[in-house]
């Protein structure tokens, strides 16, 4: 016994050391990761931003630099915070707040203390940094944008979030990252790659010289530069015809797909939500619920489609069977339906209507009646409905246009199953979605959905999908993009629909008064009732003013679709501004002075503000 | 074995190569640790590297040396080396030099000695002499505390120097006194200490004494068979009140702040994390640095030359008391359980040489060597991994520094050639 005792506890505390080390070194040891080695110092080079270029290589966007002091807590050392304070130009608290905040996310890891220094502060500061342990300063490249137009499709590069670092191994706290408009969608293409040295330091905080000579180091790979389908100055003269009006325009080349402009009004200089006042910059947008800047009207707006839809009505009755151009219905003012007699209203004039002066005049009894036989054609109307919302969405309306913005809606197209589902115990039929026949009821379309619909009928019968990149500096663009989508609708059936489009300008067209001199412009108005709650009341608002037009007739190279919120029938401001847009980009000048003054004078602000003055109010004059 | 042992072969020769894999082992990552910018010469006595190299040469010597000379020199001089050795230890207070706090060196130009490496030797040396005395035994109270007095002359002098650490290592020869016979109540008693000290410093004192009086009375009253008197479980439990509250006193009114925190730090007492965070970041901050260039080892290590945490020097005084780091650093848990092995095998390779030992003077001796060198390892592996609270002693033939490894090298090899000279004994 007494021979064993030391001899035993010798071993008991070989196997007990042992112990520990497998738990510090295997069993609760991580796997090493070089990023959170803080022997070792992470110097990042962060790359050229790609610049942007409009269709006519004109440049839009390009860099600036900036510079961020970062910090990294857990190596900060007791300094002369006043001191400090004052040479960054910060108030103790603001000291205070940005350590906390950064000790919050990570002790050991870097973030941003104070962002974008002018570069005066930086030629200033950069001396006097090393004196503080902890901090450094880090040079970034900020957007420059060469123009104040196209924030919604430009989009913008803000701070990196935490869920994102979390989910990307590539993004560090404080990299700026695309996060609206192309700078989202092409992120990977313009950021490039970041280059990284290693540096390994001592305790002291002094760098020794490179870690293992250099070997895990990375050079940076600068961003690709990107030419987007927008023509700067269309889109320029779009958002200047939007001044004052709330609304979209979205304009696209019928043979490509390309997307021409894509205007929502109003619109802010997207050099606003560059730098230090970006976050001030923001929020005043953000705050602004009325004109809701930061929202896309061209692509998040959905709104019944009115008129304009009348073409589709047209179009699959002509497939299905069901009508032909002489096909002809006598209009009484209105078109009666059902056992109680029921009437839906029309303002054609009427008279005696065949399909293309149906079109011309807009008539809602003729359409009514297509609708019908469309749906009366099977005995079943939830067959029926399906076929008929079938054709409808192969215009690509009802489902997302799987453009290359990451936003948008589905809109709605319903199908027999809606209709079962909405009216279960009642045998529903053509009658009760009669609305349909005229772009109201359940159909719900984006502006871009109604511009690539109308793409679809200038090329007869097939679209591509509408898409924001043309080139990738030595890249393919996606193939999807030059891949065509075929409508449900045989090309004869389009002819005589385009004629009574065509024929919308024409003496006794709705659209009489908005020819362009020498432009064959074939387009539809529309008008869409809309509501709002006005303390708990629906209260109708001034109609929406709906326009959809491409031009020329044959061979077209633009379809257009213009949403003007309470801007009344479709022609009044909609059809003007289509009109202008068309004579922009075909001619490259404007012939229609007086018609430019008109709608660059108008201001629908008091339509905007009418709902929020808590008084009673006229709508539609 | 060592009874086949070959006659040309006579040392051991497991031992001297346990020695040779630790030093050559040691001053690989004393190079490692101590490495900044080019190499010259690895024998570039500006370098820590380089000194412990000849340092090492010179080892060699003093292994010729100790070999050389007759066994029979060290147990007739033992009590002569003593005496010199104490008398180095008293003139440390009127030549010595201070380094960081402790006056325990002698310098002679760029060259340092400490005499306290040496004075274990020599304790270890006469403690052997004095209980293999014929006329000693160890199982006499009056024997025991000379025995205590030879140990504790070189203590005292070591702790009056302000070197705490190198103090607490001649708790060790309890060891070798337990195995040469006394009562097994010590053992008892040692452990009772042990309990009570550690009891009143994570409880306090009054919960630990009123546990100790409730043990105590039930063991009187219902375990004890022979009840005789009530005056002896009274006296013991006032003994154990002056032992907790003393305790409690030394703790709180005698050590050095610096002490304190080391203390209420492994007995996780501080329990306010500002306070915690704060410690770590000062008193805490070598162990903090160690512990995490160990785990950042992982299984394999980084590399020989290659961790991160070493080439920053992240971790002070990493080639002397800290070597360990290093080693968990670069050569990774494969690494480090092979230096924890080759401890374990070299210690109990002694202890099982002293009890093949004819002469009492050897096995005292041997299990002298093989209880300090098994309290070097313990103290400063277990400070290192965060085990034991920080108590700076170095690690034998690993740590850099040339009295500490010749210190260690007088006592293993002394050892082996005493116990070379076994067979020629009797």
């Amino acid at each position: 016994m007494r021979k064993l005792l030391l001899f035993s506890i010798v071993i008991l505390v070989g196997i007990l050391f042992i112990t520990r080390l497998f738990y510090l070194q295997v069993y609760s040891g991580e796997t090493y990761n070089i990023y959170e080695d803080n022997a070792i110092r992470k110097v990042f080079h962060y790359p050229k931003r790609g610049y942007v270029y409009d269709r006519n290589q004109q440049l839009l966007v390009a860099n600036q630099p900036s510079y961020d002091v970062m910090i990294i807590p857990r190596e900060v050392e007791p300094l002369d915070t006043l001191e400090f304070c004052s040479l960054l130009k910060i108030e103790k608290e603001d000291f205070i707040k940005s350590f906390k905040r950064a000790n919050r996310y990570s002790p050991r890891l870097p973030s941003v203390f104070l962002a974008h220094l002018s570069k005066e502060d930086y030629a200033y500061l950069s001396e006097k940094m090393r004196k503080y342990e902890g901090f450094y300063i880090q040079k970034r490249s900020l957007r420059d944008y060469q123009t104040s137009i196209g924030a919604n499709v430009l989009g913008f590069i803000a701070e990196v979030n935490q869920k994102t670092i979390a989910k990307d191994q590539y993004y560090r706290m404080g990299d700026l990252i695309g996060k609206q408009g192309i700078e989202l969608s092409y992120e990977k293409d313009l950021r490039g790659v970041k280059g990284v040295k290693f540096i390994q330091k001592d305790r002291f905080n002094r760098n020794l010289g490179p870690f293992k000579n250099g070997d895990f180091d990375t050079i940076p790979t600068a961003g690709k530069d990107i030419t987007i389908t927008i023509d700067a100055n269309l889109q320029e003269y779009g958002e200047l015809l939007m001044q004052n009006k709330i609304g979209g325009i979205v304009a696209i080349e019928p043979s490509t797909g390309e997307i021409l402009s894509l205007v929502s009004a109003p619109s802010y200089n997207p050099n606003l939500l560059v730098g230090r006042q970006r976050s001030a910059n923001y929020t005043k947008l953000h705050n602004d619920s009325i004109h809701l800047p930061l929202i896309d009207k061209g692509l998040l707006r959905m709104h019944e489609p009115g008129s304009p839809f009348k073409s589709l009505i047209a179009l699959a009755a002509l497939q299905e069977g069901v009508i032909d151009i002489n096909t002809t219905i006598t209009c009484h003012h209105g078109y009666t339906y059902g056992r109680n007699n029921r009437k839906m209203g029309c303002h054609c004039g009427g008279g005696k209507r065949k399909l293309i002066l149906g079109i011309s005049k807009s008539c809602n009894a003729y359409f009514a009646n297509a609708y019908r036989k469309t749906i009366d054609k099977y005995d079943d109307a939830s067959h029926a409905m399906d076929v008929w919302s079938n054709h409808i969405k192969s215009f690509g309306l009802g489902d997302y246009l799987g453009y290359d913005l990451s936003i948008g809606k589905t809109g709605n197209i319903p199908n027999g199953q809606y209709y079962n589902k909405w009216y279960p115990d009642f045998k529903w039929g053509s009658t009760t979605t009669i609305s349909n026949a005229i772009g109201q009821g359940e159909i719900l379309v984006t502006p871009i959905q109604l511009a690539n619909m109308t793409a679809a009928i200038a090329n007869r019968g097939y679209y591509y999908t509408p898409h924001i990149i043309k080139n990738i500096e030595g890249q393919e663009i996606d193939l999807k993009y030059k891949t065509r989508n075929q409508t449900t609708i045989d090309k004869q059936h389009f002819e005589p629909v385009i004629q009574g489009l065509f024929d919308v300008y024409d003496n006794g067209g709705t659209a009489y008064f908005l020819k362009v001199p020498e432009i064959e412009i074939c387009g539809k108005t529309g008008t869409a009732e809309n509501f709002t709650l006005i303390d708990g009341v629906r209260t109708q608002l001034t109609d929406h003013s709906i326009f959809v037009a491409f031009a020329p007739k044959d061979n077209p190279k633009i379809a257009i679709a213009v949403f003007v919120e309470n801007g009344y029938y479709g022609a009044r401001w909609a059809g003007r501004i289509a009109s202008l847009m068309i004579e922009k980009y075909i001619k490259g000048e404007i012939t229609l002075k007086q018609m430019e003054k008109l709608v660059l004078e108008k201001s629908l602000e008091e339509e905007y503000i009418k709902p929020y003055r808590g008084k009673p109010f006229k709508i539609n004059y | 074995m060592s009874l086949n042992r070959n006659r040309n072969f006579k040392f051991d020769w497991i031992s001297i190569v346990l020695f040779l894999l630790l030093v050559g082992f040691g001053w690989l990552n004393i190079f490692s640790a101590s490495l900044s910018g080019e190499v010259s010469s690895y024998l570039d006595f500006s370098q820590p590297y380089g000194r412990q190299l000849v340092f090492i040469i010179f080892t060699f010597a003093l292994i010729i040396l100790i070999f050389s000379l007759e066994a029979k020199f060290y147990e007739r001089f033992a009590s002569i080396i003593y005496v010199v050795s104490m008398l180095t230890l008293i003139g440390l207070f009127i030549f010595g030099k201070n380094v960081n706090g402790a006056t325990s060196w002698y310098a002679f130009g760029s060259i340092t000695i400490q005499p306290s490496e040496f004075a274990k030797v020599a304790t270890a040396l006469a403690v052997a002499k004095y209980i293999s005395d014929l006329q000693t035994n160890i199982k006499n109270t009056r024997d025991q505390l000379k025995t205590i007095v030879i140990i504790s002359i070189p203590a005292i002098l070591i702790l009056l120097q302000n070197d705490a650490g190198s103090t607490v290592v001649y708790t060790s020869f309890f060891f070798v006194f337990y195995r040469e016979g006394i009562p097994q109540i010590y053992l008892f008693i040692g452990l009772v200490l042990l309990i009570l000290g550690v009891s009143s410093l994570k409880f306090l004192a009054l919960p630990t004494s009123i546990l100790a009086i409730v043990i105590i009375f039930i063991h009187h009253f219902f375990i004890k068979k022979k009840r005789r008197t009530i005056l002896n479980p009274i006296l013991i439990s006032l003994t154990c009140i002056i032992i907790s509250f003393g305790v409690q006193f030394f703790y709180s009114s005698i050590l050095q702040p610096h002490q304190q925190d080391r203390i209420s730090l492994w007995l996780l007492i501080e329990k306010d994390p500002v306070k915690l965070e704060q410690m770590k970041k000062t008193i805490l901050y070598n162990l903090n640095e160690s512990e995490k260039a160990i785990s950042s080892g992982g299984v394999t290590g980084k590399g020989f030359l290659e961790g991160t945490r070493t080439i920053g020097k992240f971790v002070p005084e990493q080639h002397t008391d800290y070597i360990f780091s290093t080693v968990g650093e670069e050569w990774g848990f494969i690494g480090s359980a092979f230096v924890v092995v080759l401890f374990v095998l070299l210690i109990t390779r002694i202890i099982y040489l002293a009890e093949l030992q004819k002469s009492q003077f050897s096995r005292v001796f041997g299990y002298g060597v093989a209880s300090i060198l098994f309290f070097h390892f313990m103290i400063n592996v277990g400070m290192v991994m965060g085990l034991i609270p920080t108590v700076g002693i170095p690690l034998p033939f690993f740590s850099y520094g040339g009295s500490g490894l010749w210190g260690f090298t007088l006592l293993l090899f002394i050892f082996i050639k005493l116990d070379s000279n076994r067979i020629n004994e009797w």
